[in-house]
């Protein structure tokens, strides 16, 4: 029984900015089931996001919700963690605002070990502003700023993250709802610094570009690009519908919870250093 | 008690701002601020409060704002390099209306400069650093007991008005030792004034209604009622708007609520200007040198005065003006090319001339650089003085 979360969304805000066919929705629905199941009060509940299509989703649930500036709601979320330790505090970032202008305050965030839940969502293109390459945009993919082929190679989040110190990383796509929201459930209750990259779509640029079709083909290409069935679907339409393979080789991405640990929480360790006036 | 103390600038900027309750500092280092950050390191944990060092001074500003909306006063210090990558925040504090206060001690620009030397080259970029129109409050401190009152003052005036607030003083002021007054560490403890009180809100919150020109006072997350807060211009719920009268009524609004004298406290000295043919505007550590200027041309027959503006932005027009309909010649001395000087042309360049004197080299102006500049403009000197030397 999927339980029905309209109550963590500010329905008089709808209808939504986000594009027929996007997947965030389907990471969000994951995101407040997770946390209807674990039971966090509305208001005791922080949504804190940067810039870019999957920032503003902050706006439509029904929490204490702060929409920053470019990359750096990780910042802003670590200030409001240190003056608020009782709230639960997630941030939304996309794979243009957390990995590229954000990619200090998210190393730095994974290093201080802040008790956070970053959700990222990579979709590969910068959504927003038109369909322009994203720091996860894997070589050879179209965009339109890369017309003849990406030349870059891309990121791989979740290696940053875990290399910054994160004590929670794990990668999950919004092909797959279900394991999305037990992973973010596992996030949420993770003490310490947790980082969720999930893949989703955007067919009005990414898919469209790249041709790889509507949101729905987009997704499943994306689930046979990296997961177990991929072999078999590999030389499907779902791929590359008109034969056309990208020019570069995807790289294989790990999926699942690919690394916990456990660190003292910087927002404990900073209020202990207050209870003790200072005397260590 | 308090008691009179030998400190710098720089350390009574953090303990201005820990008596005003500032409960949070995030900061990045940099010369010749870094001071206030080492103090408020050492003292935030002892008085029940947090202290951050940030990855960058964009991070910085954006945890102080975090935190004041979780309910802490909250500040930050930098310099001119770190001041120009605030400025998004300072934008987003304007507009979002989230209290906080920045602290820039001015070193000489542009870009890396000359880190140790003072200036005053940030009087513009505090006003309008940040993209399209906002309002600003900066406050100039010229001295160390003032940086203290100063600084609180700040706070006080970011809640009122819900704004960020820059304290802005030059190297000098940072850096040298004076006698001042401060509060004992054991106060500070015990006023346990450290968390900003949410007003009770019957029904829903609208964060920017405003009431008789200003905003509600700010709830904390987590203290009442869900709300909504963001960079896209928004109405008074909170949520982005596009519709045009909405976006030019905000607009109107914002830059309409700071009062020409944010506080009480705050208004422009006047020095010897009843009778006075020649004003010297200075502020920061060029007004300590034109205070010596004015004596000695006083000394040297000539009818000089000093005013010395305590708020650069607003810019105290009234006061300004006021002057104007009874001097005829302004010098705006500053260590900078003539910044505040163009606040000063705008406001009374009608009725009055305005001079400045310019010392942009990395030294402070002088008292006789000054009172060269208030010779040269008012003319030879009355007969009786005309043979005393410039001391």
């Amino acid at each position: 029984m999927i339980p029905d979360v309209r109550g963590y969304l500010r329905e008089a805000r709808m209808p939504h900015i986000l594009c027929p066919g996007c997947g965030h929705g389907i990471v969000l629905g994951a995101l407040l089931r997770a946390v209807h199941t674990l039971g966090i009060p509305q208001d005791r509940l922080a949504v804190v996001a940067g810039i870019g299509c999957s920032s503003r989703l902050a706006g439509y649930v029904d929490a204490c919700t702060l929409h920053t500036t470019h990359g750096r709601a990780l910042a802003f979320a670590t200030g409001l963690k240190l003056a608020r330790p009782e709230l639960v505090v997630i941030v939304l970032t996309g794979d243009g605002d957390g990995l590229s202008i954000g990619g200090n305050h998210l190393i730095h965030a994974a290093r201080r070990n802040v008790d956070l839940t970053c959700i990222l969502f990579n979709n590969a293109v910068y959504g927003m502003t038109g369909g322009q390459v994203a720091p996860t945009t894997q070589p050879g993919w179209l965009a339109s700023t890369a017309p003849y082929g990406h030349p870059e190679p891309a990121f791989d989040g979740c290696a940053l993250v875990q290399g910054a110190g994160g004590t929670f990383v794990a990668r999950s796509m919004a092909y797959d709802p279900l394991g999305l929201q037990s992973i973010l459930t596992e996030a949420l209750q993770h003490r310490g610094f947790s980082y969720v990259e999930v893949l989703t779509d955007c067919p009005v640029y990414f898919g469209r570009y790249n041709r790889l079709g509507e949101g729905p083909e987009l997704l499943w290409s994306q689930k046979a690009r990296f997961g177990e069935v991929g072999q078999m679907l590999q030389a499907k339409r779902f791929v590359t519908p008109d034969g056309t393979a990208p020019a570069g080789r995807v790289e294989g991405l790990r999926f699942g919870i690919l690394h916990r640990s456990e660190r003292p929480e910087f927002t404990r360790v900073c209020w202990s250093q207050v209870k003790q006036g200072g005397n260590p | 008690m308090a008691r009179l103390r030998l400190v710098r600038g720089n350390t009574a900027c953090a303990y201005g701002a820990l008596s005003a309750g500032c409960r949070f500092y995030a900061g990045y280092p940099i010369t010749p601020s870094s001071e206030v950050a080492e103090e408020m390191a050492r003292l935030l944990p002892r008085v029940g409060g947090v202290f951050v060092q940030m990855e960058d001074e964009m991070a910085s500003l954006a945890a102080c704002i975090g935190a004041s909306l979780g309910g802490l006063r909250s500040m930050t210090a930098t310099s001119g390099p770190g001041f120009t990558l605030m400025q998004e925040h300072l934008g987003y504090a304007a507009l979002a209306e989230i209290p906080c206060v920045v602290v820039d001690v001015m070193r000489l620009g542009p870009s890396t400069g000359f880190p140790t030397a003072p200036a005053q080259g940030d009087v513009l970029q505090a006003r309008w650093g940040s993209h399209g129109d906002y309002p600003m409050v900066v406050l100039a401190p010229a001295g160390v007991q003032e940086v203290f009152e100063l600084t609180a003052a700040a706070f006080e005036v970011a809640d009122r008005f819900r704004t960020p607030v820059v304290v802005l003083y030059d190297e000098v002021v940072g850096h040298m030792m004076e006698p001042a007054t401060l509060p004992e560490l054991s106060e500070l403890v015990a006023s346990g004034k450290w968390r900003r009180p949410s007003p009770p809100v019957q029904g829903t919150y609208l964060p920017y209604a405003y009431r008789e020109g200003t905003p509600p006072p700010l709830v904390s997350f987590g203290e009442g009622p869900r709300y909504h807060v963001t960079g896209l211009i928004h109405d008074e719920s909170g949520f982005p708007t596009q519709d045009p009268d909405e976006v030019g009524e905000m607009l109107r609004r914002l830059n309409g609520k700071l009062p020409e004298i944010p506080a009480g406290q705050l208004h422009p000295e006047l020095v010897a200007t009843g009778d006075a043919e020649v004003v010297v505007v200075a502020y920061g550590i060029t007004a300590r040198a034109a205070r010596a200027a004015v004596r000695q041309a006083r000394e040297l027959g000539v009818r000089a005065g000093l005013f010395r503006p305590r708020v650069l932005w607003p810019s105290p027009a009234t006061a300004l003006r006021e002057l104007s309909g009874r001097v005829g010649m302004f010098v705006v001395a500053e260590m900078n090319f003539g910044q505040w000087a163009r606040e000063v042309e705008r406001l009374v360049g009608r009725w009055a001339e305005v001079a400045t004197v310019n010392q942009v080299d990395g030294t402070p102006l002088s008292p006789q650089a000054i009172l060269e500049r208030v010779l040269e403009v008012t003319g030879p000197v009355p007969s009786a003085a005309a043979g005393r030397k410039i001391p």
